[in-house]
């Protein structure tokens, strides 16, 4: 089980599972959430691809402390929309930020 | 044993990952999310990263996490502890998603993947800090930045309006 | 010759022409001294050539300046200008009748609000005249004739307020078109003809060399194209020098301002026709030359007459003009080509001493009823002057020397040349006998009727009792600049200045000595005329101071003493009509009314007629309405069909997809996103498929 393509496929469901997620949530939040399971199953894959291509060089580990780090960055932004998003319409339903509809 | 506790942490991950995209209670999805990030720990564990499972458990669990729960509950109104979380565009969005893990899984499946010499690394944690020092130390630099850029415009997002 | 005289006669005027039109009038009325002072130049170097002309006189011609103008390989017009006795003397009778009327009109127009246009146009009549003299052949002699008659239609219609004067203008040159479109055929016909001899040409000399040396192949069909190619050309003289049936304009001519008349319409333009004729005299056929002789003789006895019942001081003079120029031209006619170009000479001086005189009096007379505040009588009139050599005693004097010359009395200019041609109408008559007794009779009658007539205006106006006392108290002598040109001229109508001879009878001096007998190249024996002239000198002699005395003493008998009622023997003359016939002026213009005018007028009206009422109205509006319905229906299938079917269809076929695809703009990003991934999918199945 311990293998490369067993991680790979539960990076891909997750993977998955974060776009479906973004897709369908209305709540802003939630595809808040979508989103941090699309980069932890990047992460998932840079970690698994540095531990079957050998251990000398950690450079899958140190991409994933960047993506965690860019991730918490973005969290912090993210949030930061919503609640601006939230003033402005007192929601945080997508469906209400529609000024794009043609 | 190892199998099994894999297999199991495996589970746990995708069916709380599956939750937390079709739960309608934000809470509940918030809560699923804990556990899939755990379960991703866990992984990191088996990878022998464990630096990252560390880092794993601390920032997202610890912090991502709490502040998105703190977004579920500043935009919630108080009065209303039932946090909806409607979804939409099911059928589509499953076909597509469907037919890009079937993608995936096609590829990840036809490829010969090399495999290298797997050792078991010790001093991770010494390697990653050499890493970052050395090899990486611009990438570090800048995303110090993006940390600073992303704290202030945070901020000036988050101000009252004056 | 250098080329720098011939180029002064021709830009001193032109440069006082443009002078006065550029800047004279900022100037104001001082600009008269750049023109006088130009013209004084002009006239100093045209007595210098002119002397050197006479002390080193030769027959060769004098020098040409010639230069190409049109050169188109085959046809080629060179242009030339060419100095010899003949255009030495011409010079100096223009260039001093010029200078002399500019000094005059300096007093006479003063006050005039065109003062320097005025003098501007004498400019450019002096170089138009100064080119006509110049020009060594027909074309360009043609060129510088219209330019005279531009500045004498300008120079009539000076004071083109006046009606009468703007259409005295139109019919001075109208008129001259006539007769300029006869010239311009002919010089064409004398053009082809000279190609056809192998060399065309149009230069005076070149035609008379090429016809000298070729006459003797002549057939009669050339000598008939000759003759015709000269009448046609003569037909410009006609025009231009007033001759009958184109007499018409030059009475009338009489609106522009005086020294104007003085000028052009006696002295100089004038007799450009005849010094015209005298340059190609050489190649006109002895039946051209008949033709020139009748209408010289017809103008010369008929103006004569019509002379005599004018009331209009000036209109005497007119008409005593044309009657002159018909002298002129009947002598070129018979054969007297000397004889003509010396009583051109002779009657430009003291015919510019007339009108100048003239001028003088209508000046005082002016002044006179101005300062009594009448604007009723005609200054022109000689029935209101009477009496006024006492107080205008220069004016006077040299009045009664010029009609002393123009009657033909010895010791005066007129009477050498007057009997030169006399004689040469005698000395026709004796060679052909017949028919031509009518041309030393139309002579000597108007020698007569010529004497009678002047001394008729000398008697009403100088002598006898003032028929105004009002006006005559205020009548003063002219002033100086005015007084020196009567003077002048005056002093040069006497005979003594063209012969340097005391004898009065002979004119044999200076004159006849520069100017040839003339010769003629196409069948005239021009030693035979000069025999014949010869002889009958003596006689022509006798008979013409005969009628001059006769002249004068009818005219004395009539207005001086008044023995005779001259109002009672009008009546008697009327009643056969002659009097009104003479007073109208043989009714010329009334003839070309009823033959000319009013055929070309009914015609006229009638295709102004066809043209407006039948054409324009029903055809061209046909089309007008024809067009309008086309628009009409265009204008609906384009808007209804077109506009509104057709491309507002476009608009909204548009419009409607428009509608459709807006619902895919959602505003929702998640949608968006669905489609991307969508168009992933898409994208990968079809690169999968193919």
């Amino acid at each position: 089980m311990d293998n490369l393509s067993t991680y790979l496929i539960i990076s891909a469901i997750l993977f998955s599972l974060g776009i479906y997620g973004v897709m369908t949530r209305r709540n802003a939040v939630a595809i808040l959430m979508g989103i941090e399971l699309i980069l932890n199953s990047a992460n998932l894959n840079f970690v698994a691809f540095n531990r079957f291509s050998g251990m000398e060089k950690l450079e899958g580990q140190v991409f994933s402390i960047f993506v965690i780090v860019l991730a918490a960055a973005e969290a912090a932004i993210a949030l930061a929309i919503i609640i601006n998003l939230y003033k402005n319409l007192n929601t945080v339903d997508v469906d209400e930020a529609d000024s794009l509809k043609g | 044993m190892g199998d099994l506790a894999f297999s199991g942490l495996a589970i746990m991950t995708i069916v709380s990952a599956f939750w937390v995209v079709v739960s309608t209670n934000l809470v509940r999805s918030a809560v699923a999310l804990l556990f899939t990030l755990f379960g991703l720990a866990g992984f990191y564990i088996f990878l022998f990263a464990d630096f990252i499972a560390a880092a794993q458990v601390i920032i997202y669990v610890g912090g991502i996490l709490v502040l998105i729960i703190f977004g579920v509950m500043v935009t919630n109104k108080i009065d209303d502890p039932e946090v909806g979380s409607s979804s939409r565009n099911q059928l589509f969005a499953s076909f597509g998603a469907v037919f890009i893990l079937s993608i995936l899984l096609t590829v990840i499946m036809r490829t010969e993947w090399k495999i290298g010499n797997i050792t078991q690394a010790d001093e991770t944690i010494r390697k990653i800090g050499s890493h970052l020092m050395n090899d990486f130390v611009l990438p570090f630099e800048l995303v110090s930045v993006l940390l600073l850029a992303a704290l202030i415009g945070a901020a000036y997002l988050s101000r009252k309006d004056s | 010759m250098p080329i720098s005289i011939f180029t002064l006669f021709l830009i001193l005027p032109l440069a006082s022409f443009i002078f006065q039109l550029s800047i004279g009038k900022r100037i104001g009325r001082n600009s008269h001294w750049v023109s006088l002072s130009f013209i004084f130049v002009t006239l100093c170097i045209a007595l210098g050539n002119l002397f050197s002309e006479i002390s080193h006189h030769s027959d060769e011609h004098a020098s040409n300046l010639v230069f190409n103008w049109i050169d188109l390989g085959t046809f080629k017009i060179e242009h030339g200008f060419q100095l010899d006795s003949l255009s030495a003397i011409m010079l100096v009778v223009v260039s001093l009748v010029s200078f002399l009327v500019h000094l005059y009109s300096t007093e006479y127009m003063k006050g005039d609000p065109r003062y320097t246009r005025y003098f501007g146009f004498l400019g450019l009549f002096t170089f138009s005249m100064n080119g006509i003299v110049l020009a060594d052949n027909l074309i360009m002699m043609y060129v510088f004739w219209e330019l005279v008659g531009l500045s004498s239609y300008l120079l009539i219609g000076f004071w083109f307020e006046k009606d009468s004067a703007a259409n005295a203008s139109k019919k001075a040159f109208l008129t001259n078109r006539v007769g300029d479109i006869g010239m311009f055929l002919g010089i064409m016909t004398i053009y082809f003809f000279t190609a056809s001899l192998g060399s065309a040409t149009l230069s005076f000399d070149g035609i008379t060399a090429l016809f000298q040396s070729s006459f003797s192949s002549f057939t009669p069909a050339d000598i008939t194209i000759v003759t015709i190619a000269g009448v046609l050309i003569f037909c410009g003289a006609i025009g231009k020098s007033a001759q009958f049936p184109l007499n018409i304009w030059l009475p009338d001519a009489m609106e522009g301002p005086t020294p104007v008349s003085a000028l052009i319409h006696a002295a100089t333009m004038v007799a450009a026709g005849v010094y015209m004729t005298v340059r190609i005299f050489p190649f006109l056929t002895p039946q051209a030359l008949e033709v020139v002789a009748v209408v010289g003789a017809v103008t010369a006895f008929g103006a004569a007459i019509i002379a005599i019942t004018q009331k209009d001081i000036k209109k005497v003079l007119a008409y005593s003009t044309v009657s002159q120029l018909g002298y002129m031209v009947m002598a070129l006619g018979v054969g007297a080509y000397q004889a003509g170009f010396f009583h051109l000479t002779t009657h430009a001086m003291f015919k510019a001493c007339l009108f100048l005189c003239s001028g003088s009096v209508i000046h005082a007379m002016h002044h006179a009823l101005h300062h009594l505040n009448d604007h009723k009588t005609d200054p022109q009139d000689m029935s209101n002057m009477g009496g006024m050599r006492n107080k205008m005693p220069i004016t006077y004097a040299s009045m009664l020397i010029a009609t002393l010359a123009i009657a033909g009395v010895p010791l005066f200019s007129g009477f050498l040349s007057k009997d030169m041609i006399l004689a040469g109408t005698l000395a026709y008559y004796h060679a052909h006998h017949g028919w031509t007794i009518i041309l030393p009779i139309a002579g000597f009658g108007a020698a007569v009727i010529t004497a009678f007539y002047m001394f008729r205006l000398i008697y009403l106006t100088f002598h006898g009792e003032p028929a105004r006392k009002d006006v005559y108290d205020q009548i003063h002598e002219s002033p100086l600049p005015m007084a020196f040109p009567l003077m002048l001229l005056a002093g040069l109508s006497l005979a003594f200045s063209f012969t340097f001879n005391l004898n009065p009878m002979d004119s044999h001096g200076w004159f006849t000595h520069l100017i040839s007998e003339g010769i003629n190249v196409v069948g005239l024996n021009m030693s035979q005329v000069i025999d014949g002239i010869h002889h009958a000198h003596h006689d022509a002699m006798i008979i013409s101071l005969t009628v001059a005395g006769i002249g004068i003493g009818l005219a004395a008998i009539f207005y001086l003493y008044k023995l005779v009622n001259v109002e009672k023997l009008a009546g008697v003359l009327n009643f056969f009509g002659l009097y009104n016939l003479s007073y109208n002026k043989f009714y010329i213009d009334e003839i070309y009314d009823a033959i000319l005018y009013r055929p070309f007028m009914w015609f006229c009206n009638l295709f102004s007629w066809i043209d407006w009422d039948l054409y324009d109205q029903k055809f061209i509006d046909f089309w007008g309405w024809f067009t309008l319905k086309i628009s009409d229906g265009a204008g609906y299938s384009d808007y209804n069909w077109l506009d509104q079917k057709l491309v507002d269809g476009f608009g909204k076929i548009t419009n409607k997809f428009g509608q459709g695809l807006k619902v895919t703009q959602s505003g929702i990003i998640q949608n968006y996103l669905l489609g991307g991934v969508i168009g992933f999918v898409t994208i990968f199945i079809i690169f999968k498929a193919f």
